[in-house]
């Protein structure tokens, strides 16, 4: 027993778990491809096509990346402090009414000052969602998960009402206006006519501050050690309640830049469903990443590649919501860890029973 | 008409009433369903993912065999299939049970999306299916106002009324109830009294897959006869808040259901019967999420959770 407990404490256990839930999860979705009479191999190659074939696909894949990767930071960190915030999607939709809203206003104001402005707004707009639902739990109890599910609802029909209300221009899809040119975030790279967003370095960044918070302050020991057991922190002299909106603010800040960017990036404006479920893909990228903000970067690059992907898959007449199916396997055998780890004993103890029996053979002779 | 006279005008009228009975009616089973799972220990907030496969499951096969009572055996199926998942990673590897079932409700929204296309034809939404039949009783049509509101309807109406009754009766008359409340109050203490933990949470969260579906399949083959991809839209989390409200009792979780359906019913009248601009209706959309978020916020009365909800339970 000794030596499958340490095999579980490795360093690598937490790469391998992930690692091969992606696969379980891609063998499961390539049954269920063919279940429809579709070839799991041309779609893989057409999706694998979609996301590094051209430039055009790289543009779009570091694209959706950006605001992934914030989405993935949000739920990571509030794993770290044991929150579950499913409510990355409303934050981020918080995030990029509030960045519409300055930055629409910011036509005299230099780039210099309308660019940060418009990016603080857009996270003050995300913090402030999600403690709504922080300061519930640690007023009333409230579960987060509820509370951040019922809030992203609440968000949705705000932006719906925003764009074919108040905001509402220009006919077709209902929309809102552009933001001013200053507030704008200029394209890091242009190719032809695809463009790589700068909003990339900006999340990256994102990340980097997170993991110093996290491993180098006391706000990120104390997030710690709430999330790894409440009680003892609160004995040690850690408040519970305050770290626990802090984490909120922080994880709906993060969501709500993601929401920000992608205004100033991408789309220069609002529309309804304008967050597409990337708050839900920010868990499973953050499960992936096994919570920590490096991990992270990767695993959304990893969601970012499926997602550019799928839409290459669809055109040879593959739905893209397996990928969504993909992204359900991944965290369910996540969650069951357990499984994988139990798997992984039993394949690593095939290779030492034969020196175990001569041990044993050796004592009993 | 004003704010005023139209909230008073849809009190007067029959219609607000049965309105609120159809859409606590979804409600009602899923949020019942909570409480089977909740009280052996083990929360499944996946019955949104649940209700949402349940109701493609039972379409699909109505739209294939003509017959919504197969589609509603086939759809109570895929709950129980989908709750099996989530219990079987829960009660057997201690897996963190609001992660399982999130990915239970990503894999019931990704493989309906899958599917809508090959089995339907087209995304978004199904063709229009035999609906579940309602039930007719003229002794009860005759009656004035209650008529209306009980003369013909669902017969969803009537299962939930088996349901809520049966499970009542379940739960708090029967050997097995209190084996299941003790299993979710103090596992150790009812392992020892030789109480077979695992298997009564097994029940309790099958219970939930096919309570929560028959939720999911009033809102497809008993109101409008057609499967929309989105639904439930968030109803599995209302019903949630509904059997936390009703102190994870099922005739608390139906007065809780009822309340809410109060809410949307008002809703659906104050958009018919004012002239408001369509933007302002879409804003009154929110009303039963902000009423949800109230209701959770502890705003109406404090509630208590069984004790060992969410605890995996290992044998030492």
């Amino acid at each position: 027993m000794a030596s499958n407990s340490s095999i579980l404490k490795s360093r690598w256990i937490s790469f391998l778990v992930p690692l091969l839930a992606i696969l379980l999860s891609l063998v499961i979705a390539a049954i269920i491809i063919l279940s429809i009479g579709q070839n799991p191999i041309k779609a893989y190659s057409a999706m694998i096509e979609g996301a590094f074939g051209s430039r055009l696909s790289w543009a779009d894949n570091i694209t959706k990346m950006t605001s992934l990767l914030l989405a993935g930071l949000a739920v990571g960190f509030g794993f770290r402090a044991g929150v579950f915030n499913i409510g990355a999607e409303g934050q981020m939709a918080m995030g990029g009414i509030m960045a519409v809203t300055v930055g629409l206003g910011l036509g005299n104001v230099p780039p210099a000052i309308a660019i940060p402005i418009t990016i603080l707004a857009g996270m003050a707009g995300g913090a402030f969602w999600a403690s709504i639902a922080g300061w519930l739990k640690a007023k009333t109890g409230a579960h987060e998960v509820i509370t951040t599910i019922m809030l992203n609802w609440i968000a949705y029909h705000i932006t719906n009402y925003l764009v074919s209300g108040p905001f509402a221009v220009g006919a077709g899809v209902p929309k809102s206006p552009e933001i001013a040119k200053s507030a704008q975030l200029p394209p890091l790279l242009t190719v032809q006519a695809s463009s790589i967003p700068s909003g990339i370095i900006i999340a990256i960044a994102a990340a980097i501050v997170i993991y110093i918070i996290l491993e180098k302050t006391t706000t990120g020991y104390e997030v710690k050690a709430v999330g790894f057991n409440p009680y003892a922190a609160e004995y040690g002299g850690i408040s519970i309640s305050k770290n626990i909106v802090l984490t909120m603010a922080i994880s709906g800040a993060l969501a709500g830049l993601a929401g920000a960017l992608e205004v100033m990036c991408v789309h220069h404006r609002i529309f309804g469903a304008f967050t597409s479920d990337r708050g839900f893909d920010g868990i499973t990228i953050a499960l992936i990443g096994q919570n920590n903000p490096i991990g992270i970067i990767f695993s959304a690059f990893l969601i970012s590649s499926l997602r550019a992907g799928s839409n290459a898959m669809q055109t040879i007449g593959v739905p893209d919501d397996i990928i969504v199916v993909i992204q359900g396997i991944i965290i369910f055998f996540v969650a069951a860890d357990r499984i994988i780890k139990t798997w992984i004993i039993k394949i690593s103890n095939i290779g030492k029973k034969k020196t175990i029996e001569n041990i044993e053979g050796g004592e009993e002779a | 008409m004003t704010w005023l006279e139209a909230i008073f005008s849809a009190f007067a009228s029959p219609l607000f009433y049965k309105l609120t009975i159809l859409s606590a009616l979804p409600l009602v089973f899923s949020a019942i369903g909570g409480v089977f799972s909740e009280i052996t220990g083990v929360t499944n907030i996946a019955l949104e993912g649940i209700m949402k496969l349940g109701a493609f499951t039972a379409v699909a096969f109505t739209f294939l065999t003509g017959n919504p009572w197969v589609g509603l055996f086939l759809g109570m199926l895929s709950g129980l299939i989908l709750a099996f998942l989530h219990a079987y990673v829960s009660i057997e590897w201690s897996a963190n049970q609001i992660v399982s079932a999130t990915a239970l409700i990503l894999i019931a929204q990704g493989v309906v999306g899958f599917l809508m296309k090959p089995v339907f034809g087209q995304e978004g939404q199904s063709d229009f299916v035999t609906k579940i039949p309602t039930v007719k009783i003229d002794a009860i049509k005759n009656i004035p106002f209650l008529g209306e509101i009980f003369g013909e309807i669902s017969a969803f109406f009537y299962i939930a009324i088996v349901v809520i009754i049966g499970s009542w009766f379940l739960i708090y008359k029967t050997p097995l109830g209190l084996r299941m409340r003790s299993v979710g109050e103090n596992p150790r203490a009812a392992d020892t009294l030789g109480i077979n933990v695992k298997g009564i949470r097994y029940f309790g969260v099958l219970m939930s897959g096919v309570l929560a579906s028959l939720g999911g399949m009033y809102l497809a083959l008993g109101d409008i006869g057609q499967f929309q991809e989105q639904m439930p839209a968030g109803k599995g989390f209302i019903a949630l808040a509904a059997m936390i409200l009703g102190n994870w009792n099922p005739i608390g979780a139906m007065w809780a259901s009822i309340l809410f359906g109060a809410a949307e019913a008002m809703n659906i009248q104050l958009q018919t019967l004012m002239d408001l601009p369509s933007e302002i209706k879409a804003l009154l959309n929110l009303l039963p999420f902000v009423l949800t978020i109230i209701v959770v916020g502890g705003f109406v009365g404090k509630t208590r959770a069984p004790a060992a909800d969410g605890v995996p339970y290992e044998k030492e």
